[in-house]
């Protein structure tokens, strides 16, 4: 048999897409706020008044005229990537970690030229990257220097924490390592690796590449359940107060551990996808029934709430 | 959350009137549920010939008219030197030549194409003639009565009445019946006898069609009244109901032809049969309606066959939103596959997929060239749009000179989008890497080709430009899959793991 039974799915609360898109991003996320997240400058902004700590703006590029500029911005800077404000699903983020006379080193060694940033700038201030092709800005943000305690479960890319926040309560986690196969990219399509966290604690639970499950990093070999995230109780509640932040009830929220400042808020996701599932080995649905069956949510605090995620999905 | 009574609702109104206004389309306008299908015409033509003598001349001959099973579609005369009209007597309608003088042997010719048409409507309404009483004298009364006597006994009303006459007179053994036939054909005769026994009846002159006969003569037959209602009876063999092939010529009790400053007339009919589309039929027997002048078959020919195309594209639309919500096939650009699979069209599939993969595929190797001069977005897009067109024509140029005029039919592809595609694919290839670039543009070839095979169907072609009730269904079939929160099937496959373990 090639497909799963639908039943068998739906008994396990796996979510669908045309569930999420009509159920959840339909009904709990206003429309009017999908370009707070869409614009990854708006939301550092919201993000910057909410005290919510983010990676350091380099710089804007916002007009043509502006483009040669680019090697000016980032000369003090050893590490930064360049992304489109209005980018979407990890789209046009050109990531350098080191630059030396005058090449700028990718992830996986690659040498760039200044002509190469450029052409890349001038590609998002087209709108190549963004949604439906409107013009956008591009966002020049410093790099994050990544906790060593993921040495080895990410291949030449920053590891990420996906946590899905529905109606301000951390329902489910996961970690993104970028392989080879992803070109230090932490999207799981392109073949990063996705490892289901408990919410509760932090710890790695298993993992999957391309939908399948494995347990060691196929670049690394390290073992993948050894996996444990530092500083989990301030990502909750970075997480949990995204949801006041944004007024989005149905979030993909992206965090990053950086090794001085802890916890960062990456971007906002307010269509999150559904390999999170996959990588927890469990469906979404039973997690969010609970919680929107759940009474006098709306008065309960980010501490509150975290308790009860912690209390009730445990895994 | 809102309720969804009105959103499931208003489907349901769709869906009736989508389906109201086709099941109308059909049962009025008789157009079929599927393609092909053919009509019989019958041209038939009737040619009077007399002897004039130098006199005024007027002949006045009985014609058809719609009647059930046939719609008169359109009527000629042929007839040099004579005046020509058409008038109405007696809820039938004749045509009356007339000339000053005339001399010799005279040929009219009248020629009419009657539609075979079971939902034909009569133009008039069979009204019974009036009862008129004969008085016979013995021994023809008593042989009447007792017919007659025996007839009633074996019949329930005057149909069954008839037969029965038919019967007892068709006997070679009966004398009554010999005696009574005397001098009288027979069909006059049960008429006779049927006015005597108050039940309004005549004799109809009808025609048998035959395809490629010359020379007929109409034959008679008897209608029988119940009320507005009548029935046929064939005199010779006394069968009821009018046969499959069987025209009436005249409808009402008068001659066939009045003539006056003529001898020696006689009136002989050919006939031949065509078979010609139902649409065209359709159009003829529909041409003066007003109603049907709400559809476009009304619009000019040129209008109409953009309307043929216009009309497809929420088949193909309908196909999109099926592969992607049901079967969840990932599509490069949401509504391209349309657009390729209208191109198709044009093209033919083999040529069109040929076409596809060619200009693509030189358009990604130029346009890895261009990636490297580091140019603005619409500036490169705009260099892309001209490349195309050169690459069409070029193709176009070589395909010809080697003969191959399929080759030529590149030039449909819609030129913008094939650009974006490129542009797109490109861009897919150097973030993504080559293997994505299969997925998403093998994904969007093969949404095409399914819309392609869907709007090019026979069957759908031939709904969608007949039936405009057919959109509002599609419609409906649209928002209930946008409402559709079930599985996709791939992700049946995706999630499979998940279900598998433990």
């Amino acid at each position: 048999m090639w497909f799963a039974k639908p039943e068998k799915l739906h008994a396990k609360g796996i979510m669908g897409m045309n569930h999420r898109n009509i159920s959840y991003i339909g009904r709990y996320n206003p429309r009017t706020l999908f370009p707070l997240v869409d614009d990854k400058l708006k939301t550092k902004q919201l993000a910057l008044n909410a005290k919510v700590t983010t990676p350091e703006l380099i710089g804007v590029i916002s007009h043509q005229y502006e483009v040669k500029g680019v090697v000016d911005i980032v000369k003090d800077s050893p590490g930064f990537c360049i992304k489109p404000a209005k980018g979407s699903g990890g789209k046009g983020i050109l990531v350098i970690l080191r630059h030396q006379d005058g090449f700028y080193y990718k992830p996986n060694g690659q040498g760039e030229t200044p002509e190469d940033l450029e052409r890349h700038v001038s590609n998002i201030l087209a709108g190549l990257f963004s949604l439906g092709g409107k013009p956008d800005v591009a966002v020049i943000e410093a790099l994050i220097n990544f906790d060593d305690v993921f040495e080895g479960y990410s291949y030449e890319g920053v590891p990420d924490t996906r946590v899905i926040v529905f109606k301000g309560f951390p329902v489910m986690a996961m970690m993104r390592l970028s392989t080879a196969a992803s070109d230090g990219k932490a999207n799981l399509h392109q073949g990063a690796v996705g490892v289901g966290i408990d919410i509760a604690t932090g710890h790695a639970l298993r993992a999957v590449q391309y939908d399948t499950p494995l347990t060691t990093h196929p670049d690394t070999n390290k073992p993948l359940d050894s996996l444990k995230i530092p500083h989990w109780e301030t990502l909750l509640h970075l997480s949990a107060s995204c949801y006041e932040m944004s007024g989005l009830g149905y979030l993909g929220t992206d965090m990053v551990l950086d090794q001085k400042k802890g916890p960062m808020l990456l971007e906002l996701n307010a269509r999150p996808g559904l390999a999170i599932q996959i990588a927890n080995g469990r469906g979404l649905l039973p997690r969010l029934r609970q919680i929107e069956g759940l009474r006098g949510h709306e008065q309960m605090g980010i501490e509150e709430r975290i308790l009860y995620v912690k209390k009730h999905f445990r895994s | 959350m809102v309720s969804r009574k009105p959103f499931y609702i208003l489907i349901a109104l769709l869906l009736l009137a989508g389906l109201a206004l086709m099941l109308y389309r059909h049962f009025s306008f008789d157009v079929p549920w599927t393609p092909g299908q053919k009509r019989p015409i019958w041209s038939i033509e009737a040619k009077v010939e007399f002897k004039a003598h130098g006199d005024p001349v007027m002949a006045s001959l009985a014609i058809p008219s719609t009647q059930p099973g046939f719609t008169l579609l359109q009527q000629t005369t042929a007839s040099p030197g004579y005046g020509l009209t058409f008038v109405e007597k007696d809820g039938s309608g004749r045509a009356e030549w007339s000339a000053r003088t005339a001399t010799g042997r005279q040929e009219l010719y009248y020629k009419v194409d009657m539609l075979a048409d079971p939902n034909a409507k009569p133009t008039w309404l069979a009204t019974p003639p009036s009862i008129d009483k004969q008085v016979e004298k013995e021994p023809f009364i008593t042989a009447a009565e007792q017919l007659m006597t025996q007839a009633h006994q074996r019949s329930s009303d005057s149909y069954t009445l008839t037969r029965e006459l038919l019967k007892e007179l068709n006997d070679p053994e009966s004398q009554n019946a010999l005696l009574l036939q005397q001098g009288k054909s027979k069909a006059d005769l049960i008429v006779e006898l049927l006015n005597n026994a108050d039940i309004p009846a005549r004799v109809v002159k009808a025609l048998n069609l035959e395809d490629g006969r010359r020379r007929q003569e109409l034959v008679n037959y008897i209608q029988v009244f119940e009320g507005d209602k009548y029935q046929l009876f064939n005199p010779t063999n006394g069968q009821q109901g009018q046969p499959k092939n069987l025209m009436l010529w005249e409808q009402s009790t008068g001659s066939l032809l009045d003539l006056v400053g003529g001898t020696a007339s006689q009136v002989t009919f050919s006939m031949i049969r065509q078979n010609i589309p139902i649409n065209r039929a359709l159009e003829a027997k529909f041409k003066d309606t007003e109603l049907m002048n709400f559809s476009i078959h009304t619009l000019p020919i040129e209008e109409q066959s953009l309307f043929k195309g216009i009309l497809l594209i929420p088949i193909g639309v309908l196909v999109v939103v099926f592969l992607r919500v049901i079967i969840g096939l990932r599509t490069s650009g949401t509504f391209m596959p349309v657009l390729i699979a209208l191109a198709f069209i044009q093209t033919s599939l083999l040529t069109g997929l040929l076409g596809f993969l060619l200009i693509v595929g030189v358009g990604l190797i130029i346009r890895s060239y261009l990636s490297k001069l580091n140019l603005l977005l619409v500036a490169r897009i705009s260099a892309v749009i001209i490349m195309v067109i050169l690459i069409i024509a070029l193709f176009s140029v070589l395909a010809y000179k080697i003969g191959l005029t399929e080759g030529m039919k590149i030039t449909f592809f819609p030129m913008i989008i094939l650009s974006w595609t490129i542009e797109r694919m490109s861009i897919l290839w150097e973030e993504d890497g080559p293997r994505e670039v299969v997925v998403q543009g093998g994904g969007s070839l093969l949404v095409a080709v399914f819309a392609y095979l869907a709007m090019n169907n026979e069957l759908i072609r031939h709904l969608t430009f007949n039936f405009i009730g057919l959109q509002l269904v599609i419609m409906a079939l649209v928002l209930l899959l946008g409402n559709y929160t079930g599985y996709r099937l791939l992700e049946l496959k995706r999630f499979k793991p998940m279900v598998e373990e433990r």
